[in-house]
């Protein structure tokens, strides 16, 4: 342990601590820009770029960056003195020389890290004016790009590269010139990006934000030749509080549901009956495959992987052409409730398809690429309209003058509002899997699970391992989550070298409740253990806990589909995949 | 798909073969660049592309180690490549004006090429001549105490 002095207060860390993480062991919050650092993930950005952080270290001449400057014996740190407090002004004054201050109708505004800091630091006036930087914006389906906003940080870079390892966005040119742009500073569009957005979770600035699709949603929904339906994502729910002043973690799905009511939406079903539907269909296929490789069949491909994460998704038909036949040709949740809403549904209803508008509440900004898929569309009519994430539909409801925190709690519409636990749990890493496994034993072994929590593949390690004994056959299954992890896995799967039956795969850090399109963390890993444990609160509370004893499923195969993996059911619920690799 | 079709198969080979004579170690990048864009010219999207997968690193990797430094160019340099010193030494003597009077000669402005191929144009920091400033470099040959009177002549001297 090392002792030190900060700001006069005695401080006892463990060695290799940074001064910034010492501070802030006795209430000493260091302001900082670049740096983020979500530990227990491989969330890690430290440049020490920005000198937002510097403190004064007595004996040394300059000023130390606090990020990058480790802990020693006896040191006396000054964080506050007139010299620092100087210091850190003049850092964010020449920040702020080139960036755009068009705050008022910024994207970012209210959210942005550098706003904060000029509220902070009581910065009152342009002190300096310089060269103003002209650099590309884009709008793609999902991320929009206004490099102009760009302070340097290079925490997209850190995220795209070393975390999800996509390696697209990154520095180019040197100097004033310098920016951050995907390969050969071309479009998102013509890039391996797999719309993850992880880049957008952590931008400080407004210089990466989400696809805005608020105002196509507020037409549709006063439009009244339209029946628009709702379905919202398991991360939603623990996560949309926050926007309305909850603690981290607080469920809000009653409310979620009254709120999307209020808002005009005809029918307000829920996202988790596709993940119920999806665990039908993903563990028939696990079953199929599995029974088949026991029966000696060579070619099955094993590990059979998740397909519900469309960064994933993306991921491997980019970089993995050669091994599509190892994700599940399950369609994702989302996409297996746009499926039956628009056939099974909408014919119960009579409601012809080109009247009816599905939209997504996402955690996810890759689900609003994924609806753009011609493959889930019926002559160019999607199964899901379009998507808004939790953040977007957190504006909408301030901005339709709803007070979220008065709202009542009410269930969501039958009969694709009904849905188990195992389908609330998709929303963190592990989640899926515990899903399967659910389905999966009682359906292979005919017995009731004696224990339905599976505690093996919970939680934020990168990858998780697991073997379940299913009557004797030792089934061994994998859970990973970062694009990195998935890289790591997926290069010992070319090589031949991987040794399980089912893998789990989430692009964003936690799975789905640190997703692109959730409410900005700020560096806050309490925040993501927060929503998890959320989730498996959301869980225990169900009455019902596994996809196939779901009723309104169970009415679904009865009347319409018959068996997983039947017909009808391969035509409308699974999907195929395509090389996308850049020549 | 158009600019792709320029780079020739013996060029991709090529730069694959500069890569395996460095192990494909990531950490000789800037060695393979400077190899590949004096053997071929110049550095265009697919050999940046190739380099990334034999050294299994992203192409936006290599492709920010090009941009980074003004040595590297995408577009092919002309037969002569002109490179005039903006360093503090020749630019105090006047270094500016010998490159206006380049630009003016040529018809180019800096990064580019004379439409038959012949000049390119670039302006660098210092070639360690600062006893000749301002200094410009014409391929190997390096021209010491220029004035721009004498840029004509000396372009006229690389005719045919």
């Amino acid at each position: 342990m090392i002792n030190l002095t900060i700001d006069n207060r005695p401080v006892c860390v463990p060695k290799g601590t940074t001064v910034l993480d010492a501070a802030a062991t006795v209430g000493i919050d260091i302001p900082a820009l670049c740096h983020i650092d979500l530990k227990g993930t491989c969330v890690k950005n430290a440049p020490a770029s920005c000198r937002v952080c510097v403190v004064e270290i007595e004996g040394r001449r300059n000023l130390a960056p606090s990020c990058a400057t480790t802990v020693m014996e006896g040191m006396v740190v000054k964080t506050n003195s007139a010299r620092v407090v100087r210091a850190r002004k003049t850092v964010a004054e020449l920040i702020l020389s080139d960036h755009p201050n068009d705050c008022l109708t910024c994207p970012k505004c209210g959210d942005c890290e550098l706003q904060k800091l000029v509220t902070r630091f009581n910065i009152r006036e342009m002190t300096y004016k310089g060269e103003q930087s002209s650099r590309k914006k884009e709008q793609t389906v999902a991320i929009t790009r206004n490099m102009d906003k760009c302070i340097l940080c290079r925490r997209c870079e850190s995220i795209c590269n070393q975390v999800q390892t996509v390696g697209v966005l990154g520095a180019i040119r040197r100097g004033f010139e310098t920016t951050i742009a995907p390969t050969f500073d071309k479009m998102f569009s013509e890039s391996d990006c797999t719309y993850c957005g992880q880049c957008v979770a952590v931008c400080p600035t407004g210089a990466l934000t989400e696809r805005d699709n608020t105002d196509r949603l507020l037409d549709d929904l006063c439009n009244p030749d339209k029946i628009v339906i709702a379905q919202p994502a398991p991360a939603v729910r623990v996560a949309l509080g926050e926007e309305f002043g909850y603690e981290p973690g607080t469920i809000v799905t009653g409310k979620l549901a009254t709120s999307l009511r209020r808002l005009g939406f005809d029918y307000v079903f829920d996202t988790d009956f596709g993940a119920d539907l999806t665990i039908m269909e993903e563990g028939a296929e696990i079953l199929h495959r599995l029974k088949a490789f026991l029966g000696g069949d060579k070619s099955v491909k094993l590990p059979i992987m998740t397909s519900c994460c469309p960064a994933w998704v993306n991921f491997y038909e980019h970089n993995f052409p050669d091994l599509l036949d190892y994700p599940s040709s399950a369609k994702s949740p989302a996409q297996m409730f746009g499926a039956i809403a628009k056939t099974y549904w909408a014919q119960k209803m009579g409601i012809p398809r080109e009247k009816l508008v599905v939209v997504s509440v996402m955690p996810c900004l890759a689900k609003k690429f994924e609806c753009e898929r011609p493959e889930f569309a019926v002559d160019g009519n999607p199964d899901v309209d379009y998507s808004i994430s939790t953040r977007e539909l957190a504006r909408l409801i301030k901005r339709s003058n709803i007070d979220f925190r008065s709202l009542e709690d009410t269930d969501f519409d039958k009969p694709m509002g009904e849905s188990s636990g195992a389908a609330a749990i998709f929303g963190a890493t592990g989640g899926v899997m515990e899903a399967a496994l659910r389905t999966v034993y009682e359906v292979y072994t005919g017995k009731t699970l004696p224990k339905i929590e599976f505690q093996q593949v919970r939680g934020l390690e990168g990858i998780k391992e697991a073997t379940i004994d299913l009557a004797g056959f030792p089934l061994k299954v994998c859970v990973a989550h970062t694009l990195g992890n998935a890289r790591y896995l997926m290069e010992k799967l070319r090589k031949g070298e991987l040794d399980y039956h089912v893998v789990e795969i989430m692009a964003c850090p936690g799975g789905c409740i640190d997703g692109a399109g959730q409410p900005y963390h700020h560096g806050h890993v309490e925040i993501i253990k927060a929503r998890a444990a959320a989730i498996y609160r959301e869980d225990e509370g169900k009455p019902i806990r596994k996809s196939h004893e779901n009723p309104d499923i169970k009415k679904l195969y009865d009347e319409f589909l018959g068996e997983p993996m039947s017909e009808r059911a391969h035509h409308l619920l699974h999907t195929r995949y395509f090389d996308k690799s850049i020549k | 798909m158009s600019e792709k079709v320029k780079v020739s198969c013996e060029a991709l080979r090529c730069a694959e073969e500069i890569c395996h004579k460095f192990n494909n170690d990531p950490g000789e990048l800037i060695s393979i660049l400077h190899e590949t864009q004096n053997t071929l010219g110049y550095l265009p999207e697919e050999i940046q592309r190739v380099i990334a997968k034999q050294l299994g690193i992203s192409a936006q990797k290599v492709y920010g180690v090009v941009t980074f430094y003004s040595f590297f160019s995408m577009v092919p340099k002309g037969k002569y490549p002109v490179s005039v010193c903006l360093g503090t030494a020749c630019y105090v003597r006047g270094s500016d004006k010998v490159l206006e009077e380049f630009k003016r000669v040529l018809g180019i402005e800096v990064g580019e090429t004379t439409p038959d191929g012949k000049f390119s144009l670039d302006c660098l920091r210092c070639v360690g001549a600062c006893g000749l400033a301002p200094v410009a470099t014409i391929g190997e040959k390096v021209y010491g105490r220029l004035n721009p009177s004498d840029i004509k002549k000396i372009v006229a001297e690389f005719g045919e």
